[in-house]
């Protein structure tokens, strides 16, 4: 009955009101959590997957995470049905050096992080506007000239998001995101 | 097992290792350090092909006759792209495949050298998995996880790119059991409460119906047998798909014949108005479901899978069990015996009164009239004369391949070599050449039309050099027959194209390879023709010349669900409408 209900992979710890139909027609983000071989061509099997069967992706991140066992983690975030998402994960998990896939977003309450540098290029009340703000942000300064800011920023997408559109009319020149990194909160 | 030598001796060594006997294959620069290994030893049997596209389908008609993964040798750049097509082919029908391909030097990669391409670049898509093996000290290691990864879970083709550098290097040998292969195990065990589930479900099913496919076969001769004693008790119907025939006997009770878009009447009425459909190692492939959206509408739906990708890819399942078809009807029948062998046998009756009726449609039969061979006719016949005989079908790809399927009874699997995922012409002759280096002494015969067996015409040199008696039937319409077929359907009878103006006098082409030609062109002739190409001890291209303008049928136009089959010529026009004709 449990696997009828999905419960397992629909709800989390908190609530059962994650419990989702696994037919619907809305299209969810998800961040999946893929645990690879580093080895040469891995992650062109995982992009080569998602570009052949013309899947979204909206942010992809990789690098080693255990040296000795030679292992990268891949964090990408994708847009689809709940139909699409289980497949993709389907599809993922078929490739021969993935070992693990985790879809954080069903799997239970998970932090998510991304880091980005963004440049605004201004003057005058426009330079104390936007150090004003990237202290409410808790965004840092890591470059300045008398006409320029390079701020760094860590923090979930949206606040990223939200910190770029603010600085847009201050004189925003230019923009290098991390994309997401993420991990499921709690001891496992 | 350990020792050192060079990288080409581990290859031959390795392929020893793994049990293999035939290699087919093609030399070239790349490869030569192991082609001079080849020369040095008698234990594998190497099959000079003549087109690289020709060694990996000879490889597939290898391993799908007798189940162990088909081995292929090709040199760097145009050996490797060659045999793209054969590996896609593969990887669609899930064939186990050990392709080799040679490299130019690590030192010289990505440097545009004469004769390199980015195998493992162009090949990935294509594979189950792929490897370029820098460091001859891996190179066993990786040859072992690849017949591993190859016919492992769900089978498929893997390549292995060897630069010329570490075929000369020495290095140390490892034996299959040092090999990894802990990190690639798919689960074969089916999930019991699904399976309990889906008891249930078979002990209270009114309109029940097995759907099988090519994973049957894939799993080996256990699961046919096991397929044949659960539909057998049951008594329920059973369909297969074009890849799964063989695994129930045509000849056995519940046998309905082929399904799909040219699947028999009775097939797929019943799996329209079904109201317990399970699915066995097949993949809801769009030719079997035509319009996904009135896909058998009142159906429960039960399906086993060893892929989980498999799995509510198109159609929504009730009873989804990932596992491999063996172990889990095995586990079925002992649940199913041990809760008392219980089928709801009052509405089965009726159930099969039903499909009685739709039997009585008779949905193949045709009229062989006046002095031209129909295809069906053809095929009937060279039915009739073979049926008792030890014998191997391959095909090429069209309307013949649909008529053979329809016409022809397979007894036993692995027995039925078709390209039924990509559609590949010029797949039959090549396939037809792996059969009968496989098995010497049967009969092998290669349904083909005339214009697909013309995309690798060349691998009758190699039928001819290994004596493999191979028979070529080929039914002759000077047409691209499902082509034309769809232009009448579809594009108002402007046959764009689909007309061979130019073609070879078989018989004389039969005569320049060294074979028999015969032709036949007069039903009143074409049973002695038939015995003629059966006597003969070689190889035969036999030149059947057939309706020109015959059209396959039942059919069911795109975009049409199955209870909306055609039957004929007479209800054919306007059949497929716009939102059908975008649909191939």
């Amino acid at each position: 009955m449990s696997a009828a209900l999905n419960i397992k992979k629909g709800s989390s710890k908190h609530s059962a009101y994650a419990l989702r139909p696994n037919f619907s027609d809305v299209e969810e983000t998800h961040t999946l959590a893929v645990l690879v071989d580093n080895e040469a061509g891995v992650l062109a099997r995982v992009i080569g997957l998602f570009s052949g069967r013309g899947y979204n992706i909206e942010s992809l991140t990789v690098a080693e995470v255990d040296h000795e066992g030679h292992l990268s983690r891949i964090t990408i975030v994708t847009t689809g049905t709940p139909q699409v998402i289980n497949q993709i994960k389907a599809q993922l998990g078929r490739i021969v050096p993935v070992h693990e896939v985790h879809d954080l977003t069903v799997e239970g309450p998970s932090v998510q992080r991304e880091l980005a540098l963004i440049k605004v290029a201004c003057n005058g009340d426009k330079r104390v506007e936007a150090l004003r703000l990237a202290d409410i942000f808790r965004a840092k300064v890591v470059d300045s000239t008398l006409s320029s800011f390079v701020f760094e920023i860590t923090g979930a997408p949206d606040k990223i998001d939200a910190f770029a559109d603010l600085m847009r009319p201050l004189g925003l020149a230019e923009v290098a995101r991390t994309g997401v990194a993420a991990l499921s909160r709690g001891a496992s | 097992m350990t020792r050192q030598m060079t990288g080409a001796k581990m290859v031959v060594q390795a392929l020893k290792d793994q049990g293999v006997e035939v290699v087919f294959g093609y030399p070239g620069g790349a490869v030569l350090p192991i082609y001079d290994e080849i020369f040095q030893q008698n234990d594998i049997k190497h099959i000079l092909v003549r087109h690289e596209q020709g060694a990996v389908h000879a490889a597939e008609g290898y391993a799908r006759s007798t189940g162990k993964p088909g081995v292929v040798l090709v040199t760097s750049g145009p050996g490797a792209t060659n045999a793209v097509t054969g590996l896609t082919d593969a990887l669609l029908d899930s064939i186990p495949l050990v392709v080799l391909s040679g490299q130019v030097p690590t030192f010289m990669i990505g440097s545009d050298a004469f004769q390199e391409a980015d195998t493992v670049g162009i090949t990935r898509p294509c594979t189950k998995h792929n490897w370029l093996v820098k460091d001859t000290d891996r190179l066993s290691g990786v040859i072992h996880e690849g017949f591993h990864v190859a016919t492992s879970g769900r089978p498929g083709p893997v390549l292995i790119d060897i630069p010329k550098d570490v075929q000369f290097a020495s290095g140390t040998y490892n034996g299959p059991k040092q090999a990894r292969t802990s990190h690639y195990q798919p689960q074969v065990k089916g999930d019991l409460d699904m399976i309990n589930e889906l008891v249930d479900a078979l002990e209270k099913a009114k309109r029940p119906i097995f759907y099988t496919g090519g994973g049957v076969i894939n799993s080996g001769p256990a699961a046919s047998q096991l397929l044949r004693e659960l539909v057998d008790t049951t008594g329920f119907p059973i369909t297969s798909t074009l890849m799964g025939l063989g695994a129930y006997p045509a000849s056995g009770k519940g046998w309905l014949g082929m399904l799909g878009m040219h699947g028999l009447y009775e097939a797929n009425m019943a799996m329209h108005d079904c109201d317990l459909m399970i699915n066995i190692g097949a993949r809801f492939d769009d030719r079997i479901t035509g319009r996904i959206d009135a896909f058998s509408p009142k159906s429960k739906k039960a399906h086993i899978d060893i892929d989980p990708s498999s799995i509510n890819k198109v159609i929504r399942v009730d009873i989804p069990i990932v596992g491999d078809v063996g172990h889990v009807l095995e586990d079925i029948l002992k649940v199913w015996k041990s809760r008392g062998r219980k089928t709801n046998q009052e509405a089965l009756a009726k159930w099969w009164n039903k499909i009685e009726e739709w039997k009585a449609v008779r949905c193949l039969s045709f009229k062989q009239e006046g002095s031209v061979i129909k295809p069906q006719y053809a095929l009937q016949r060279l039915e009739e004369l073979t049926k008792g005989h030890d014998r191997y079908i391959t095909t090429e790809v069209g309307q013949h391949q649909m008529w053979a399927a329809q016409y022809l009874g397979f007894e036993d699997p692995n027995r039925w070599m078709t390209s039924g995922g990509l559609g590949t012409m010029g797949y039959g002759v090549p396939a037809s050449v792996g059969v009968q280096i496989a098995h010497p002494e049967s009969l092998v015969i290669n349904v083909a039309g005339e214009a697909s067996w013309l995309m690798n015409m060349q691998e009758m040199c190699t039928a001819v050099q290994y004596r493999a008696p191979v028979k070529q039937f080929i039914l002759n319409n000077e047409r691209l027959g499902m082509v034309r077929q769809w232009q009448q359907l579809l594009h108002g009878e402007r046959y764009s194209q689909s007309w061979s103006e130019a073609l070879p006098d078989f018989v004389k082409l039969a005569e320049a390879f060294g074979c028999k030609g015969i032709l036949c062109s007069d039903p009143k002739d074409l049973d002695d023709a038939i015995m003629e190409m059966l006597n003969y001890d070689g190889p035969v291209i036999f030149d059947c010349l057939v309706e020109k303008h015959e059209n396959c049928f039942p059919m069911i136009p795109s975009g049409a669900p199955h209870n909306e089959m055609l039957l004929g010529d007479v209800n054919a026009t306007n059949a497929i409408g716009s939102t059908g004709a975008v649909l191939v």
